[in-house]
């Protein structure tokens, strides 16, 4: 990105049994809020299994779609794996280096190269900075660049993300919604991260807009090498944009793989239902689809079902659903995992 | 099958400190009995202020109806009394809105919500009204629905409402169900539930929907006609099949080329985008509003807005506001691309 840049660096990277760089492995990743009672002493009388025990790798260079119903769960996985959230239990490895055992000072320095960038481009910019000094604020949190230095890198990389560096000293409020994501992303760049975790980072936008900011992302990552994790619940646009994709519910993985064998053969049947729910864009393709329609609500994560945690909406539950511990993730074609009895 | 509503060049605006909003802009269309009209189009564009100007609920000031006609069975209810126009609401036609918490009263049982219509508008004792709210809550899809109306709204979960809110929407056997967003707010599996549940009442009752969204997915399952606004207009409506397989407006054209498809093998695609951004509704429109963001635009485009027209080679009813020719332009484009 131009003349300037704010960290070189190469590191090695652990690889899996097939030769590909892991940027980012997660291992057994639980994060438990407790509930509490009580008005003078709080004493906890539960807890909401937010995320409980999750399992997924993120290759260098790739996007990994993060999807599921609201409250599965997605949110908190990807705080969790940055370190926002502390976790309640599991493993984190991020550039080789265990995060979840790491020093705030450790921490501190990890955390420029990991980054985030929100749903909401209203609330999460600070509305009394100017879009320059929120850009900036990275740099000088942490000490890098004179003065001089910091005022045309940030120029530039309003520019890398198509605004006007013109509009450098302006507020927040005096951008369309497009516009202030794009300043999100130029902030989340300014420390030149390997990793970014974007939770939701168009659903808030127009849809004529969502394609611009998209095609951004990609072009970025392209050009500076850097790995996504993509948090959404539109599904059309994972399958655009991700190389795989990763299906939560209730808190847990139950699929995960390839993107496009994803979608073209979906293995458990809370993928297949999801999948069948899309609306798609097409009068005939809607006439004639077939519709899973699940009965019921999502039950509550303080109070998940026993054995598999799908089985009160699943159309195809039998007893071992109940009788037996929650199914395990197996791989059942390269690379393509799903956690269902019926699938083995 | 008659025409059930027509509405006739609807202007409505609102005047605030920061200055005229020019919400809606002349909006004219007829609605069949039976029919499901989807209306699309992104954030602003007028789409839920020219329901709500219908409807009479539209915040009187600042909003301002500045001309219009909205002929409902032969009357007009713009003209209308406050109290003539609540009867209207409740009964003949009902509104369902995005979230339906900001719609139901927290304090009231859904019970009591649901039979204060019954005893309203139908006449029924609070005995019937009873055993109708537990059959409308039976047919929305809500088990144990005798014991549940003595619920209130927090108890329910997003979905459930979404439903309670429909079979309020019902109970009084509307002619026509307007639909702002209500699906927009809920998970993917239970808004295939809800509109499972809609498509099949609305079969079953006849009755005619207005579904606003901006889901051009929802609005492919759910309708027959649909009708894309861009800054207070409608630029472009017909049948669903039509317009959504040969578009003629260059706004609808590039909001079906922008939307990546779930059925469709994704990465390595750029995606179309349209440029620039949204209209700024305090400017009074000047010209075709779309034209600095479309490529095919005529110098013409920036001078006179383009009205509502039958498109010449389409089928009937196929209608668009555009003083260029999209699908010749686009012929030529391809000719060129090739040569
Ligand atoms: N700080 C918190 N304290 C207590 N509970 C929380 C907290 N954050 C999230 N939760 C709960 O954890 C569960 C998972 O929430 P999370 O935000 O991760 O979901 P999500 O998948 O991101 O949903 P959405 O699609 O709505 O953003 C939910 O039940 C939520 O209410
Ligand atoms: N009470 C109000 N006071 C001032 N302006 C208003 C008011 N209500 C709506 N508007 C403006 O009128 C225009 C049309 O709004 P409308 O709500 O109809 O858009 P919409 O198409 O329904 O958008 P969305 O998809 O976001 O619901 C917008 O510019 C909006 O800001
Ligand atoms: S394990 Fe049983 S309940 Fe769970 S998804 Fe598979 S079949 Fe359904
Ligand atoms: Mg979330
Ligand atoms: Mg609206």
């Amino acid at each position: 990105m131009g003349n300037v840049t704010a960290t070189p660096q190469t590191i090695a990277l652990p690889t899996d049994s097939a030769g590909r760089e892991m940027l980012v492995s997660v291992r057994g990743l639980k994060k438990h809020f407790p509930i509490t009672s009580g008005i003078v002493f709080q004493r906890q009388v539960g807890a909401v299994k937010a995320v409980d025990g999750v399992d997924f790798d993120v290759y260098k260079g790739e996007t990994l779609g993060l999807v599921g119903e609201s409250g599965c769960g997605k949110s908190t996985t990807g705080r969790a794996v940055l370190q926002l959230y502390r976790p309640t239990a599991g493993s984190v490895v991020f550039e080789g280096n265990e995060l979840t055992t790491m020093n705030n000072a450790g921490l501190r320095a990890a955390r420029r190269r990991m980054q985030i960038i929100f749903q909401d481009p209203f609330a999460s910019l600070n509305p009394r900075m100017t879009v320059g000094n929120i850009v900036n604020e990275p740099l000088v949190v942490h000490n890098i660049m004179n003065k001089k230095q910091r005022k045309e890198y940030v120029a530039q990389l309003l520019e890398r993300v198509g605004l006007n560096p013109y509009y450098i000293n302006r507020y927040p409020h005096e951008f369309s919604g497009g516009q202030r994501q794009r300043v999100g992303i130029a902030r989340a760049l300014a420390l030149n991260p390997s990793f970014i975790v974007a939770d939701e980072p168009i659903s808030a936008l127009d849809v004529s807009i969502q394609a611009q900011v998209v095609n951004l992302l990609e072009d970025l990552q392209e050009e500076l090498g850097l790995t996504y994790l993509f948090i959404a619940h539109d599904l059309s646009m994972v399958r655009h944009i991700c190389d795989r994709v990763a299906v939560m519910y209730l808190g847990k993985i139950v699929e995960i793989g390839p993107t496009d064998r994803v979608y073209d053969n979906p293995l458990h049947p809370y993928t297949q239902s999801l999948l069948s729910a899309v609306p798609v864009p097409d009068p005939e393709v809607e006439e004639n689809r077939r519709r899973i329609i699940l009965s019921g609500d999502v039950p509550s994560p303080a109070n998940p079902p026993s054995g598999c945690n799908f089985r009160t909406r699943c159309p195809v539950a039998f007893d071992l659903c109940s009788d037996e511990p929650s199914p395990p993730l197996i791989e059942i074609e390269p690379g393509h995992f799903a956690a269902c009895h019926r699938v083995t | 099958m008659g025409v059930l509503l027509e509405v006739k060049n609807l202007v409505t605006r609102f005047y605030t400190q920061e200055g005229t909003v020019y919400a809606v802009n002349g909006v004219s269309y007829e609605l069949q009995e039976g029919e499901t009209l989807g209306v699309v189009g992104e954030s602003g564009s007028g789409k839920s202020v020219h329901a709500l100007s219908m409807m009479g609920l539209i915040p009187q000031p600042p909003g301002k109806i500045e001309s219009g006609e909205v002929i409902f069975q032969g009357r007009d209810l713009l003209k209308l009394s406050r109290e003539q126009m609540r009867l209207v609401r409740g009964a003949e036609v009902a509104m369902i809105f995005q979230d339906p918490m900001t719609s139901l009263n927290p304090v009231l049982t859904i019970g009591t919500q649901l039979t204060e219509g019954l005893k309203l508008h139908m006449g029924m004792t609070q005995t019937q009204a009873n055993r109708r709210a537990i059959e409308l809550l039976e047919m929305v899809g809500i088990s144990d629905a005798s014991r549940r109306l003595r619920d209130y709204p927090h108890q329910f979960s997003g979905g459930m409402r979404q439903r309670v809110m429909i079979a309020i929407g019902l109970s009084c056997n509307p002619k026509l169900l307007i639909a702002d967003e209500p699906t927009t707010a809920l998970d993917v599996t239970i808004q295939a539930q809800i509109l499972e549940l809609v498509r099949q009442l609305r079969d079953e009752l006849g009755m005619a929907m207005i579904w606003i969204t901006h889901d051009l997915g929802v609005v492919a399952g759910v309708a027959d006609t649909i009708q894309v606004m861009y800054a207070g207009r409608v630029v472009e409506r017909g049948p669903i099949n039509a317009v959504m397989k040969d578009p003629r407006n260059a706004y609808t054209l590039g909001l079906l080329n922008s939307l990546p498809r779930m059925d469709e093998k994704g990465r390595g695609e750029r995606l179309h985008q349209i440029v620039g951004s949204p209209p700024d509704m305090r400017v009074k429109p000047v010209g075709d509003p779309f034209w600095p963001r479309n490529p095919y635009h005529t110098e013409k485009c920036k001078q006179e807005t383009p009205e509502l027209e039958q498109v010449a080679d389409s089928v009937p009813g196929h209608m668009s506001a555009a003083w260029y020719d999209l699908k010749k332009d686009r012929e030529s484009q391809q000719l060129q691309g090739e040569g």
